[in-house]
């Protein structure tokens, strides 16, 4: 009940914010846009909409995670929000989870919009629907949950410009982390394979989420790998949850 | 130890912050030690940066205690079902832009597990309580400085509870609302509830608190009731006397603090202790004088305060 009160709030914050509109209409109207660059091509037009679709989607949805993410909590406590929040009697941890959830539900609903703007244009140009799109989208929300995991665990202890920093250098280096795993092979030593071993396993690798190029090409990936990448994105989510609620459970609020 | 009758009780609490890059240690609060007993109305009194809100935000588990305890209402401070039991209002409140002020009501009911039914209730007759019936439905970004401490207030008694604790409260506030405030505070004790609240403004210190605690640069330099506080520091005595020779009068050589004052058809003579009043009144009565009245002139608020400000700061004392 408590968790909700914050998560609603939170939300309703959000969509009364006018910089979220700006970039939902801005990503409508980039995926709008693929239709022309898909009228270039021949035959190729829904692998174009589609893939420069799910990339806006992508692309914009992470803007959101990231720059509504690292002021969750760094503004509650900035505009000194948060003391009336805390000295009612709910725990810190719920605080937290309820700016997640909150966030979490913004997310929800731009995927959906931006889906759904998707999955019309795609129909337009296939003459069905491309149901496969939605496991595509599914994959793209769990990214970004991962992502908003980052931005309120950096948020709960530091400011919103070094979150920042922190939670996108992340997300590139978890788009890149096969490649730390093939850098790990090039040392001879056993402790510096280890240790990068170590990094590769421990930093978030988003490639987990990312199908789209079998999903366009008219395939699904198999039932096992998509499990395993639920899981892996559920439970990676639920880490940086809770490493987020004891990084905030003893913070002074100054 | 949790005294159990206590509305607020801290033993030895301190607090120290880190500054700077090299994360220098400063101590902020030093060991205070308080009792604030149940249905009371207490005063926090100190200048800027004495410890005042630092004290209260480690009352309300904002920040945490270096070392020492705190208690309220007999239980541990950061427990949910203490927590039920009070009000809050921070100083210089600021609440979200986006919600409305039944909104924020609304919201708070619901992080303190009230119901619908409860919360729809009490929302109104709270708003028109604190005088801002009116602006139910105003976005919060629109409501004026002393608007936005009305809804504070508002908030902090949403759940009807057994202490409170006012950061600043008349802060922002004009004197018909400063006064408003003073007589909602005061209903508030008379309802059995316990008001703990810290201020500079001291005229407001004076007219409602029961006891009040001066803190200067983070240590607790005094409790208690206000009255005998001031009553053990006579700051002069006058004696009014009818208007006589004023060279015949210096000619007695008494023991004045001040000159004599010629007002109105009769003279003020000032004096410092009751020694000093023996003599003074000897010598009068034994040439004759007329003495129209003696009254003991007691320190102010103002004037104890600005001493204990500046013994602490180490400056001299001015004018006495």
């Amino acid at each position: 009940m408590k968790v909700l009160a914050i998560s609603i709030n939170t939300f309703k914050e959000a969509v009364r914010d006018r910089i979220l509109y700006t970039l939902l209409i801005f990503a409508l109207f980039m995926i709008g846009s693929s239709a022309l660059l898909a009228s270039l091509s021949t035959g190729q037009d829904a692998k174009i909409i589609q893939d420069l679709g799910l990339s806006c989607i992508s692309i914009f949805g992470t803007l959101i995670a990231v720059f509504l993410g690292i002021g969750l909590v760094y503004k509650e406590i900035e505009k000194r929000t948060l003391y009336v929040l805390i000295s009612k009697p709910i725990h810190r941890a719920q605080f937290i989870l309820g700016k997640y959830l909150g966030l979490a539900l913004v997310l929800l609903t731009n995927v959906a919009i931006m889906g759904t703007g998707l999955l019309l244009l795609s129909r337009i140009y296939l003459g069905e629907w491309p149901w496969r799109l939605l496991v595509a989208l599914a994959f793209t929300l769990l990214e970004l949950l991962v992502i908003t995991g980052l931005a309120i665990l950096f948020s709960s202890f530091t400011t919103p410009t070094l979150s920042a920093i922190f939670t996108l250098s992340l997300f590139l280096i978890g788009h890149l982390s096969p490649d730390l795993r093939l850098f790990a092979g090039r040392f001879s030593r056993p402790a510096a394979r280890l240790l990068i071993e170590l990094f590769y396993y421990l930093l978030p690798n988003f490639r987990h989420f990312h199908f789209e190029s079998l999903i366009i090409n008219g395939f699904l990936p198999d039932g096992i790998v998509l499990f395993q990448s639920a899981c892996y994105g559920l439970l990676y989510g639920a880490a940086l949850l809770l490493l987020a609620m004891l990084a905030f459970a003893r913070r002074d609020l100054k | 130890m949790i005294v159990d009758t206590s509305a607020i009780f801290t033993q030895d609490l301190s607090k120290d912050f880190r500054f700077g890059f090299a994360m220098r240690k400063v101590r902020v609060l030093h060991g205070l030690s308080l009792e604030v007993k149940r249905g009371e109305i207490f005063g926090y009194l100190g200048p800027n940066g004495a410890g005042k809100t630092t004290t209260i935000k480690l009352l309300m588990g904002l920040i945490f205690p270096s070392s020492g305890e705190v208690s309220l209402l007999g239980g541990r401070a950061e427990d949910p079902q203490v927590k039920s039991r009070i009000g809050f209002l921070p100083e210089n409140p600021y609440f979200y832009d986006h919600l409305t002020g039944s909104e924020l009501l609304d919201y708070c009911g619901r992080l303190l597990g009230m119901d619908k039914a409860s919360r729809e209730a009490r929302i109104l007759p709270l708003l028109e309580e604190v005088g801002i019936r009116e602006a139910a439905h105003t976005p919060l970004r629109k409501y004026s400085k002393g608007m936005v401490q009305r809804i504070g207030l508002a908030q902090a008694l949403i759940n009807n509870p057994e202490l409170v604790i006012l950061d600043e409260p008349m802060s922002g506030l004009d004197p018909i609302g400063r006064k408003e405030i003073r007589d909602l505070i005061l209903s508030l004790k008379d309802l059995g509830k316990t008001v703990f609240f810290s201020t500079h403004i001291l005229p407001d210190v004076e007219m409602i608190c029961d006891r009040v605690g001066i803190l200067m640069k983070g240590r607790l330099q005094e409790v208690g009731v206000l009255e005998e506080m001031l009553e053990a520091r006579i700051r002069s005595i006058e004696i009014t006397i009818e208007e006589v020779d004023l060279q015949a009068l210096s000619r007695l050589d008494l023991p004045l603090s001040l000159p004599p004052l010629q007002r109105g058809g009769k003279i003020l003579l000032s004096v410092r202790d009751e020694g000093a009043l023996q003599h003074v009144l000897s010598g009068l009565i034994a040439e004759g004088v007329r003495i129209v009245s003696v009254v003991p002139q007691k320190e102010t608020l103002e004037e104890y305060f600005l001493k204990e400000v500046n013994l602490s700061s180490g400056r001299p004392l001015e004018g006495r």
